[in-house]
């Protein structure tokens, strides 16, 4: 009892704090900085007591089923929180930094405009952090990955009159969600992998596993796979190192705890919170380690060339993270836990004290100036250095890779649809969708080839639509009603699979319903207001101006992401239940549009309320600043 | 673009990195006028023009100076004056009207960036994204002072040099493709040939310059610095401007190729012919009129008490003998510091002069490689003084070690010393204390080490090594001179300088004294103490009319204004009867400065200065130790003033730390020669300064370097945004927050002839009162009657103000208030 009493304390003092947080008014630095203070010494003290107790009463793992929200006998959703070693070091490092920058920061941000939203994204990031390091299973795990990946946006966006905090966070978030992808396939195929949605603690069963592996080995490895490209992205691993030092946009003791300490090493947390499912699998170890090896090198060669304190930074902590990949890989899991504390604070502290390197490198060079000598006659080993010199610069191009084989493709598949309007939308939109309902109520006459391939092209109908609200360049409501028109097609696609109650399907539908149209009311409000500044061409800072159609929009816009807000959210994980172990392409087509219609949906958020202002009658900055 | 910008890129070039900011290094942080590329024109019309032209804002917002106005911070009869002497007092009621109630509206299109913009609509293109990473990271990786580990292994000769022989020898490359490769590895191609492909037409390459420069100003505005003055960097580079420009060029066609192959021509075609030119003749606007007299406004209700001060004289209450005397910054932040030991010795004197003490020189501290000038920015020195016998050592600090950032180094030590890491970042959160991270202005130059003061004919660096017997006597001649020091000397005169120590500030250099290059002033300090006290110096003053007795000694000495302490020099050599008193005068110090402190302490909002002094003063030291606090101190914020006259004429005003406080006695200098050397100073130090305020408060964004909480710091030279922002300019908003944008009034203790002769003497300084960048006023000294220096002539000023209020609890007042306050008389 006292266990459940005490995780669950873990969660909710922060989203109390970050609640209370929300209500307190504009202007009142000393009320916030009090509440966050309390609160997050009130969490340290706690974890630090009973962690000391949990390791006098023997250090046992401990699951605590803490809260059903749906149940339908084939399917759960439980939210569920497990407490072992690594969940101890995580939320003990996670608690003690947040408390110095908490302190740090109440001086540190004294009088900045946008305090209270400093503030309450802090401790909302708190709250993330603290769901994901004490969840018990994969629903659990990505409520507060969700949740994370928006507290980045909204800390890398900090300064959101600005274009290049606005565009990275776009940027960050993106790639974030990319990374999502992978723990959303996890889940979907380690649900048929055990039948019900597995518990960590579970995992810990080495019998049960090598039985279902022995099983299962390609679905097993499908799994590994997804799990590491999630952690990659997290943790700013190859391919995806680029977004990492351009996060380093807020201000710097937020880009010390997100980016040097807490938040960059949750790829790490998630590979050693899945590693008794795939220590057996020597091509998964392999794979994760190469990752680690790939990265440390590139990222080691990268961050000496880098000529700004905070990027070097970054790349060195991506570096070290590399090397605990492989320290994984190679099951030194006491090791890694080291490894991430002391990387953790060496990280926070340097960029703390990153504007100190101006004074005391200068000092340094006033009194211990060499000139630096230039050797290099032999052409070829001239050529390598000048060519690993340029490479590192150009950050092996990790940056450009990822927009070419990502991005781009994507864009280009939505031009195709460059045809829509929103006038002319439901014309092409309702008969296909009508038709769609005709079938699937008539599946008799379809013969069965074809049916099996109709989920299939319905999901990848809804692809296209997010493609297009992904690309599109002219109207706001457009985009959002075409993501809206995804998960219908996605609720139809489904539904063919097998015949199941509506009730599921309302479940999902209602939240996206919601959402959309009070999305939709808003940005018909906005151009109302804003007629000559209305598209997605540019950034317009509307935020200035209309600050309550924005928050109300991104609301809107989370909650028809599937962000735990809405419904959409179990509707969701319901739905990929339904969507058949073999359906793999099904399962693709569903993951990643759901995937960019939230980076279509954040894309719409950004483009419309952040960014420099595009009227002149205060002061903005220039585009490059 | 208008006439002027037309012959010869070269000249082009010439004069657009006149225009981009001027700010050196880091390391080098001298503040200066920000718009000085228009100081030849009229302030107002320099300021519409620099708003049309460039996109800045100028003024305040309209509501702001509104609110003022109903917060009565903003005399109604002020602005009645001001309206009726610019436009009639016909009009009187109609400009009331406009300037209360004119609705708010957008400020004019800036004309720089028109052309640039066009890519965008003729090839979809958008170049600064393509462009700006790589450009800023070769001039960075180029200019890097020693963040990155792998430095630009190339020659640095010449920016294009090294580049192009990187790119040369390399298996990648930057610039892909063929046409522009061809193009850049020829040593034949000129900057006209790559215009010609981007613009096409001759008309419009120079504006096309000045949109590429402007949308990085920060860069170019350091490449153009640094071309001028190569001695900025300590790892010297060879930079011009001219290879930046020829740089980009380059980099744009390249990504036109890469971006839209063949598909692409010349911008020409796409130039509409009504383009506004860039430096166009401006018309009038009411928009920059209604501005123009609100400022003014605003201005005149501040400088309207003072001259009332200023004209109530109660010299003949300081009559009497000095306890002692001490020389100060004239420094606003010396204002109130004085303030207080005249408080708590009312006996005391003390004088203001600029901080280098007539002094101007290089310091060489011992195992220093590089000299450090320690005067004004525009004077070069011929002089070094060494120092030796140094005990100063400097700590070090691992977590700036490169070891961190390698692969094993990293991992050894962020499993070892990473836990360090969160005890002392613990420990510096909680319990703030001194790191080696950290600038301490007492570290300058070790107290007790030996400075190499008179000169044995030695030369080093082509400069000659202390000063000669002659060199220092016109020195101190000169500068007791200038403050109106010749007589009635009491037994102990201090010559104190000042300097501010921070931790976590890359602005550091900002806060020490402008007199002495943004240096400590301590050297200066001792080295004006030590030539006073020189035997041999006094007798050849004594023959100049200047007897200072034997008993007289000068005691040099440094107050580090962020964290309100004093150390003083060389006291092991007064007199016993001397060291005494300076024991004494100590403890007066002593009080003044946790006083000082807890006046200062109001405004930090985070420190409650209704407590006692003496805790006061602890907390605001801990400050300047804290890694967290962005504002150890506040600089010269809230500066607007600059009295030069005889102290005892301004003793008796209460002036809140926002005057600059130059000594001058009239009567010793009838002909103006002290006066101008004092002015021509003052105007461009204090005006500079005063300016460099006035623009980051009013455009923080583009003038100002924005907040500095987001800052990165890019190879030492400057900080920017994140990771391939600008570099930023100008000062960041937690150096202005305070800060009222005021033009500085100069006002002078002296006959209006003498001092219009005395300006006029020097073009360029006079430039600075005849266009109205600083407001200058003239305080007759006998009639007390006040002129104020308009459109080449001073013209008679009755002050609306008729009295000033006498202030009976000053300190109470302080303690509760954290606003700018009003002239007091001290009671």
């Amino acid at each position: 009892m006292e266990h459940h009493i005490m995780i669950g304390f873990f969660v909710l003092l922060p989203l109390v704090a970050f609640v209370l947080s929300l209500l307190i008014p504009d202007g009142h630095e000393t009320s916030f900085s009090r509440l966050a203070m309390g609160s997050v010494s009130l969490q340290l003290l706690g974890i630090t007591g009973y962690i000391i107790y949990w390791i006098f009463s023997g250090m046992h793992p401990v699951n605590i089923r803490e809260w059903e929200i749906y149940n339908n006998g084939h399917y759960q959703f439980l939210l569920d929180f497990y407490f072992d070693s690594l969940t101890a070091v995580y939320l003990w490092v996670g608690a003690f930094i947040t408390f110095l920058i908490t302190r740090y920061s109440r001086f540190y941000m004294h009088l900045e405009e946008g305090y209270k939203r400093y503030f309450n994204t802090l401790l909302f990031f708190y709250l993330a952090y603290n769901v994901t390091v004490v969840a018990g299973n994969f629903e659990t795990l990505f409520i507060g990955w969700e949740m994370l990946g928006i507290a980045s946006f909204l800390l890398i966006a900090f300064y959101r009159d600005r274009y290049l905090p606005v565009r990275n966070a776009v940027k960050v978030f993106s790639i974030y969600r990319i990374g999502d992808i992978g723990i959303i396939l996890a889940m979907w195929a380690s649900h048929h992998l055990w039948h019900e949605n597995i518990t960590f603690i579970k995992l810990l069963d080495g019998d049960l596993v090598s039985e279902q592996m022995s099983a299962h080995g390609g679905i097993g490895l499908f799994i590994a796979v997804c799990l590491a490209i999630a952690a990659a992205a997290k943790s700013a691993q190859f391919p995806f190192s680029s977004w990492l030092p351009r996060a380093m946009e807020g201000p710097t003791p937020s880009s010390a705890i997100f980016y040097g300490s807490l938040s960059v090493h949750f790829g790490v947390f998630l590979l050693l919170r899945t590693f008794p499912f795939w220590e057996h699998q020597l091509m998964a170890r392999i794979l994760i380690g190469g990752l680690g090896l790939l990265t440390a090198l590139l990222a080691y060669a990268i961050a000496r060339v880098q000529t700004t304190i905070k990027t070097q930074i970054a790349y060195a902590s991506i570096a070290q993270i590399g090397i605990m990949f492989i320290e994984i890989a190679l099951g030194l899991q006491h090791l890694v836990l080291i490894h991430f504390a002391g990387n953790a604070f060496l990280r926070t502290y340097q960029l703390l004290v990153s504007p100190s390197v101006v004074a005391y490198m200068i000092r340094d060079q006033f009194y211990h100036f060499k000139p630096k000598p230039i050797r290099l006659k032999d052409s070829f080993s001239k050529r390598l250095a000048y060519s690993l010199y340029i490479l590192s610069l150009k950050e092996w191009n990790l940056d450009t890779m990822l927009n070419t084989l990502v991005f781009k493709p994507v864009k280009r598949l939505g031009r195709k649809l460059d045809f829509l309007t929103p006038k002319n939308l439901l014309q092409y939109f309702l008969p296909l969708y009508l038709l769609g309902l005709l079938l699937y109520f008539n599946q008799g006459v379809i013969p069965e080839t074809i049916q099996y391939y109709i989920p299939g092209l319905f999901g990848f109908l809804g692809l296209m639509m997010v493609f297009k609200a992904f690309s599109e360049r002219n109207h706001p409501r457009l985009a959002l009603m075409l993501v809206m028109a995804n998960h219908f097609w996605i609720a139809l696609a489904v539904s063919f699979n097998e015949t199941f109650d509506y009730k599921q399907t309302l479940i999902y539908l209602s939240g996206v319903v919601l959402a959309g149209g009070t999305g939709y009311w808003i940005l018909n409000r906005l151009r109302n207001k804003e007629k000559d500044h209305f598209d997605l061409n540019q950034y317009y800072g509307h935020v200035y101006e209309h600050p309550k159609l924005a928050l109300i929009f991104l609301l809107a816009a989370l909650a028809l992401m599937g962000f735990p807000i809405s419904p959409t959210f179990i509707g969701v994980d319901l739905l990929f239940s339904h969507i058949h172990e073999d359906q793999y392409v099904l399962a693709a087509f569903n993951a990643i549009s759901f995937i960019f219609g939230g980076i279509a949906l954040i894309r719409i958020y950004a483009r419309l309320f952040l960014g420099p202002h595009i009227k002149n009658y205060h002061t903005t900055a220039l585009k490059s600043s | 673009m208008a006439h002027r910008v037309s012959s010869g890129l070269d000249q082009v070039i010439h004069e657009l990195a006149h225009y981009l900011p001027a700010q050196s290094p880091l390391r080098d942080f001298v503040h200066h006028n920000t718009l000085h590329a228009f100081q030849r024109l009229p302030f107002h019309e320099a300021l519409q023009d620099a708003a049309e032209n460039f996109g800045f804002k100028v003024y305040w917002n309209l509501e702001k100076y509104r609110a003022q106005f109903h917060e009565k911070k903003i005399n109604a009869e002020i602005l009645k004056r001001v309206i009726i002497s610019h436009k009639g007092a016909d009009d009187l009621a109609h400009w009331t009207h406009r300037l209360l109630h004119q609705p708010l509206s957008d400020y004019p299109e800036s004309r720089v960036g028109q052309i640039r913009k066009l890519w965008r609509k003729a090839y979809n293109l958008n170049l600064d994204k393509e462009v700006h990473q790589t450009l800023f990271r070769l001039v960075s990786s180029y200019l890097d002072q020693g963040i990155a580990i792998w430095k630009f292994p190339a020659k640095t000769n010449g920016l294009l040099a090294g580049v192009r022989e990187l790119e040369k020898n390399s298996f990648s490359t930057f610039i892909k493709s063929e046409r522009a490769r061809k193009l850049f590895l020829d040593p034949h191609t000129q900057l006209e040939d790559l215009l010609q492909l981007l613009v096409g037409n001759d008309k419009y390459h120079g504006q096309y310059l000045y949109d590429q420069q402007f949308a990085h100003p920060g860069w170019s505005g350091m490449v153009a610095v640094l071309e001028k003055n190569e001695s900025s960097l300590l790892d010297k580079r060879k930079i011009c401007l001219k290879d930046l420009i020829f740089l980009e060029c380059l980099l744009e066609i390249d990504a036109l190729d890469r971006r839209r192959g063949n598909g692409w021509g010349a911008l020409a075609e796409w130039i509409p012919t009504d383009l506004p030119l860039l430096f166009g003749k401006s018309r009038y606007s009411e928009f920059f009129d209604v501005h123009k007299l609100w400022q003014e406004a605003l201005e005149w209700t501040y400088y309207d008490q003072v001259i009332r001060g200023l004209q109530l004289s109660h010299e003949e209450d300081f009559q009497k003998a000095a306890s002692f005397q001490a020389m100060f910054c004239i420094d606003d932040r010396c204002c109130s510091i004085r303030r207080y030991v005249e408080r708590f010795d009312p006996n005391a004197q003390t004088f203001g002069t600029a901080g280098f003490f007539n002094l101007p020189f290089y310091f060489q501290p011992e195992h220093g490689k590089f000299l450090t000038k320690v005067c004004p920015a525009p004077i070069t020195p011929r002089h070094l003084i060494k120092e030796t016998e140094s005990n100063i050592r400097h700590e070090k600090d691992v977590h700036f070690s490169k070891h961190t950032k390698g692969v094993f180094g990293g991992w050894a030590i962020s499993q070892t010393m990473g836990f360090w890491s969160a005890l002392k970042m613990a420990k510096s959160i909680f319990f703030p204390a001194e790191t080696p991270a950290m600038v301490s202005s007492f570290k300058h130059m070790d107290p007790k080490g030996k400075l190499s003061i008179k000169n044995k004919k030695q030369q080093q660096h082509g400069l000659q090594v202390g000063f000669t017997l002659e060199e220092m006597t016109d020195a101190m001649e000169g500068l007791l001179k200038s403050i109106g020091l010749v007589k009635g000397f009491a037994p102990l005169i201090y010559v104190i300088g000042h300097g501010a120590s921070s931790v976590n500030n890359t602005h550091y250099a900002g806060y020490d004294c402008g007199a002495c290059s943004g240096r400590s002033g301590s050297v200066n300090a001792r080295v004006a103490a030590s030539i006073g006290n020189n035997p041999e110096v006094r007798e050849m003053l004594t023959e100049r009319g200047i007897h200072i007795p034997d008993t007289t000694q000068f005691v040099g000495g440094l107050h580090d204004t962020t964290r309100d302490e004093m150390e003083f020099y060389d006291e092991e050599l007064l007199l016993k009867a001397n060291r005494r008193l300076h024991e004494r005068n100590k403890q007066t110090f002593d009080t003044a400065l946790d006083y000082n402190a807890k006046e200062r302490s109001r405004r930090f909002h985070t420190v409650d200065s209704s407590q006692e002094a003496r805790k006061v003063h602890e907390k605001v030291k801990k400050r300047a130790l804290s890694l967290f606090v962005t504002r150890p101190e506040w600089n010269h914020a809230t500066n607007a003033l600059c009295v030069i006259g005889k102290r005892e004429n301004n003793r008796h005003l209460f002036l809140d730390k926002r005057a600059f406080l130059n000594s001058y006695d009239h009567r010793i200098d009838p002909e103006g020669s002290y006066l101008f050397g004092i002015l021509k100073a003052v105007a461009p130090v204090c005006g500079g300064i005063n300016l460099e305020y006035y623009f980051s408060k009013v455009d923080n964004d583009r003038l100002g370097a924005g907040s500095k909480l987001p800052h990165n710091v890019m190879g030492l030279i400057g900080v920017a945004n994140g990771m391939d922002g600008d570099l930023r300019t100008g000062l960041p908003l937690q150096m202005v927050n305070i800060h009222d944008p005021l033009r500085i009034l100069i006002t002078v203790e002296h006959y209006p002839e003498v001092v219009l002769k005395t300006i006029k003497t020097h073009e360029q300084t006079y430039e600075w009162f005849s266009n109205d960048w600083v407001k200058l006023v003239c305080i007759h000294p006998e009639s007390k009657k006040a002129f104020v220096f308009k459109e080449g002539a001073f013209a008679e000023y009755q002050p609306v103000t008729q009295t000033i209020e006498a202030i009976q609890n000053l300190d109470e007042l302080l303690a509760n208030t954290a606003e700018n306050l009003p002239v007091y008389q001290i009671s």
